[in-house]
């Protein structure tokens, strides 16, 4: 049998991942992002590029949006880890989800998870957000289809349904 | 209990995307979410020189290596590929001569990304390194080394194409004016990184791809083409694509190489780019020379145009022929131009290969003419609307070199945005350093003669009835986020007259669904959604028949929908799944074809090179830009886009706003920011941080209308709306910043460090000419 020639040194990490704890060893220089979508297979997370340049990667760290592709999971020891899977509940998309669906703030959808954990940061700290606070949010993440446009209105529309 | 009933007609501000709520809650699975814990990890070896000899290669320490299951090199395929039949010349893996820095050179699949990369670094190449060419100029220049044998002056192609007397037309001009136009070279820079998984079963000698493609088709042809395989043996599906834009409308090299790793490891492998060799591969707008001569009379009617358009193609031929001639052709069917002389060339250099971009073709070219249209307008004391105005066309007619023009909704698009943007009242009012500027642009809808020429028809769609009452529509067409399934299943509603959430479309998958020619040229509205249609009312024939028989009424009483009646009468009506059940009663199974083929009339003229820019429709777009010039630190901002765009009918409103959007967004980026680099070869902005794409803080509020022209043809009328409004800003901004600050500028993009150059010089210009004349 094959053995990798240098053994990564290994860490039981535990983390709060979606409202769930959970254990799992990993390797020192393991990126959040990598340990999503391989070892927890929460491949909503993408990776769009080599690091810190696009903003798809985007999850929220007790609450704070974080790039996911700069972080380090062995990091987030004790944390609570927020994903895109983890805003829909019992099935039901969430404000955001919602209005980025009726609003078309999404199209080609490959920005669309770390654009709505981004937005999500936004909306929590800041429940109604102008035109200019969301533009300051999301300055970090890229779309390629809408312009903005349809982005902007979506945040919006849901910072204004938003309790 | 309460049973969910199919229910509402469509709202006329359009649908949201049938796989939206996919999207948003992160379920939509995109190639590199595809599972693939059992996979080999798929690596490429990329040239380090930009030209040069392959003297040798050796695999043997690669193969060595424990965990390394298989390495190839481009002994192990002997075929080229590419999207032109007529222009193949290049191979997945280099061949004895590497032509651009990142050229594939050999691949390997190991059982961990670490050990794959230990296996890269272990195998030997040994090169002779050859002069590599980087402008058009160096490449054209006498004595230069050809990348291709049969390609003398580097050249991969002359157009000269000549339309009536243009001779004539510059003499009985009262104003001729020639400028200079240099557009960068952009890219994609589609979010999603490219990536592919193939499965290869040795039992059965079956190979499965799926991957980020625009066309499955091609990528079915090549994988058979270069594996030497039975295409029957291939089966292609597309998963969710992270936009495409053109980039992944050509087969491209990695896609190929997964294929031949998995057939040569007997497994499965997933290969996924990085950015950076996201952006090596490239296949987007090539950096363009354009020299433009346009004769005027004094009220602004165009006598004759001439343009000189030099390509810089990159490496191999891929898209080109078709771009360069792109370039050419559609400079006409927007305007009336009574007389044309192209010129284009198609240079070859050692650069990552170019291919189609959205607008494919048109947008550098478009850039420079409505930019010259502005300038000679200005030097006859004319207001740039009405120099548009003083040469429409009149729909239907067929421009000189054959374009088809049945629908014309360009002064509708004209009048809209003059009215919304206040220009009359707004335009000489305007404080220093802002300015208002305006261009109009078009673009075909589907290329009306099929690249890959077959004889079948042009699009194919199949209608299934299912036995539970569901309708399912299949088709080859990517949805690659533009909203193309979704389109598919209103077609279907519509003509069936049934609830859209009735309907389930599956798309892309070789195995399921039938061939299509793919998210090309913006051809699937037009003709993808002929063929629903035309699918959709053969089913509907078959339903209403069965109806009668169960209502024993005959057919052309009945009235279908989600419940057919006799007549109005509500006494006798059967809901649409008791319809269906009657109608699977003789039949067991119902699965009815509907197809769409361009008629000849519709591809172009004869003259060699005439199918290129022949289309079934084109959409018109007219847009207005507001600009803030910062004269100190050279920073141009955009205010606000006002756009109207001719889409013939918006089948999905809410859809064709967000192409809109996108497209106007996607030409501000060429205009303002974005332009790839090479040093010796080397990209130097292949990165998201290098490569300026606008953000969200940059970018400006777009007011748009849409106007529809109902095409004749069209499906409801419709025509393409993704691409025909992006090569009008580049144009408008340009025309806005000679209002706010006087200078014109003649290369994109218009970064700070271009303008402060240019405001630098008029400065120095302006001491000499004060010292100048304070001596005399």
């Amino acid at each position: 049998m094959h053995a990798p020639s240098e053994r990564p040194r290994k860490r039981l990490l535990r983390v709060c991942v979606n409202g769930r704890w959970r254990e799992d060893a990993v390797a020192d220089e393991t990126l959040l992002v990598d340990y999503l979508r391989e070892v927890a297979h929460l491949t909503g997370t993408k990776t769009g590029c080599d690091g810190g340049e696009c903003g798809a990667c985007t999850v929220l760290v007790d609450g704070e949006a974080v790039p996911s592709c700069i972080t380090l999971a062995v990091r987030c020891e004790g944390r609570q880890i927020e994903t895109i899977e983890g805003l829909a509940k019992q099935g039901r998309p969430n404000r955001l989800q919602q209005a980025f669906h009726e609003k078309l703030g999404t199209q080609c959808g490959f920005c669309t998870p770390g654009m709505i954990m981004a937005s999500e940061a936004l909306l929590r700290r800041n429940p109604h957000p102008s035109e200019a606070e969301v533009r300051e949010a999301l300055a970090g993440n890229l779309c390629r289809c809408t312009g903005y446009i349809k982005i902007i209105e979506s945040v919006v529309t849901a910072g204004s349904e938003a309790a | 209990m309460s049973t969910k009933t199919f229910a509402g007609t469509r709202p006329r501000r359009g649908v949201p995307l049938i796989d939206g709520i996919e999207k948003v809650t992160g379920r939509a699975r995109y190639t590199a979410d595809l599972e693939h814990a059992d996979a080999l990890t798929g690596r490429i070896l990329r040239s380090p020189h930009s030209h040069a000899d392959i003297l040798r290669i050796d695999t043997s320490k690669a193969l060595a290596l424990e965990g390394v299951i298989a390495v190839i090199t481009g002994g192990d395929c002997p075929h080229t590929y590419g999207v032109l039949p007529v222009a193949m010349n290049e191979y997945p893996l280099a061949r004895g001569r590497v032509r651009y820095r990142g050229e594939p050179v050999a691949a390997v699949a190991a059982i961990d990304e670490a050990t794959a990369e230990r296996a890269l670094h272990l195998i030997e190449v040994e090169y002779r390194v050859l002069p590599g060419y980087y402008t058009s100029e160096d490449a054209r220049a006498p004595g230069a080394v050809l990348l291709h044998e049969n390609k003398p002056g580097n050249l991969e192609r002359e157009v000269h194409h000549e339309f009536g007397d243009w001779q004539a037309g510059f003499a009985e001009a009262d104003l001729v004016r020639e400028e200079t136009f240099r557009c960068a070279e952009i890219n994609h820079a589609q979010i999603e990184p490219h990536a592919c998984l193939a499965d290869y079963d040795p039992l059965q000698d079956r190979l499965t791809v799926q991957s980020v493609s625009q066309v499955g088709y091609y990528l079915h042809l090549m994988l058979a083409r270069c594996l030497d395989m039975e295409a029957s043996r291939i089966r292609v599906i597309k998963p969710f694509v992270g936009g495409g834009f053109g980039a992944r409308v050509e087969v491209l090299n990695f896609e190929i190489v997964t294929g031949l790793l998995a057939r040569a490891a007997s497994g499965k492998v997933f290969m996924q780019l990085t950015r950076e060799e996201t952006f090596i591969t490239h296949r987007a707008r090539p950096h363009t020379d354009i020299v433009l001569r346009i004769g005027m009379k004094r009220d602004g009617k165009i006598t004759a145009c001439a343009a000189n358009v030099v390509q810089r193609g990159g490496a191999y031929a891929g898209y080109g022929i078709v771009t360069i001639l792109y370039a050419g052709s559609l400079l006409q069917g927007i305007y009336d131009i009574p007389a044309l002389k192209y010129d284009g060339y198609r240079v070859y250099a050692n650069l990552p290969p170019c291919g189609a971009m959205r607008g494919h073709g048109s947008v550098d070219t478009r850039h420079a003419f409505e930019c010259l249209l502005d300038r000679m307008a200005r030097d006859l004391g004319l207001d740039p609307f009405g120099v548009r105005r003083a040469n429409l066309l009149k729909a239907p007619m067929f421009t000189m070199n054959g374009l088809m023009v049945n629908s014309y909704g360009l002064p509708e698009c004209i009048e809209h945005v003059e009215r919304a943007s206040g220009w009359r009242e707004r335009k000489d009012k305007l404080p220093p350093g802002k300015g208002l500027g305006m261009a109009c642009s078009h673009y075909v809808s589907g290329a009306a003669k099929p690249i890959h020429w077959t004889g079948e028809p042009h699009a194919l769609v199949n209608v299934r009835l299912d036995f539970d009452g569901g309708v399912t529509a299949l088709t080859g067409a990517a949805d690659i986020g533009q909203g193309s399934s979704t389109m598919v299943a209103i077609a279907v509603a519509e003509t069936l007259g049934i609830a859209i959430d009735r309907i389930r479309v599956v798309a892309g998958d070789s195995a399921v669904t039938p061939k299509d020619n793919g998210a090309y040229s913006s051809r699937i509205t037009f003709m993808v959604g002929n063929a629903a249609i035309d699918a959709a009312r053969n089913l509907k024939t078959i339903l209403v028949e069965a109806a009668a028989r169960k209502l024993e009424a005959k057919p052309e009483d009945i009235e279908s929908g989600e419940v057919f009646r006799v007549g109005h009468g509500a006494q006798s009506s059967l809901p649409f799944a008791e319809v269906a059940k009657a109608a699977l009663v003789d039949r067991g199974a119902i699965t009815v074809s509907g197809s769409f083929t361009c008629p000849p009339e519709a591809q172009g003229g004869k003259h060699k090179g005439g199918a290129v820019g022949s289309t079934m429709g084109f959409s018109y777009a007219a847009q207005v830009v507001e600009v803030t010039v910062d004269d100190a630190l050279g920073t141009v901002s955009i205010d606000k886009v006002w756009v109207a765009l001719d889409c013939g009918h918006a089948i999905n409103p809410l859809a064709v706003e967000g192409q809109i959007e996108g497209s106007v967004w996607m030409g501000m980026g060429q205009a303002l920011c974005e332009e790839t680099r090479y040093l010796e070869g080397l990209p130097a902005h292949a990165s998201l941080l290098e490569y300026r794409v606008p953000t969200i803080a940059e970018s400006p509020p777009i007011e748009l209308a849409i106007v529809e022209s109902n095409d004749p043809l069209g499906p409801f009328g419709a025509k393409e709306a993704s691409e025909g409004a992006l090569a009008g800003f580049p144009p408008a901004m340009v025309n806005a910043i000679a209002q706010a600050i006087g200078i014109d500028f003649d290369e994109l993009p218009v970064t700070p460090d271009r303008v402060v150059q240019e405001l630098v010089e008029r400065r120095r210009q302006a001491r000499l000419q004060q010292s100048l004349k304070a001596a005399s």
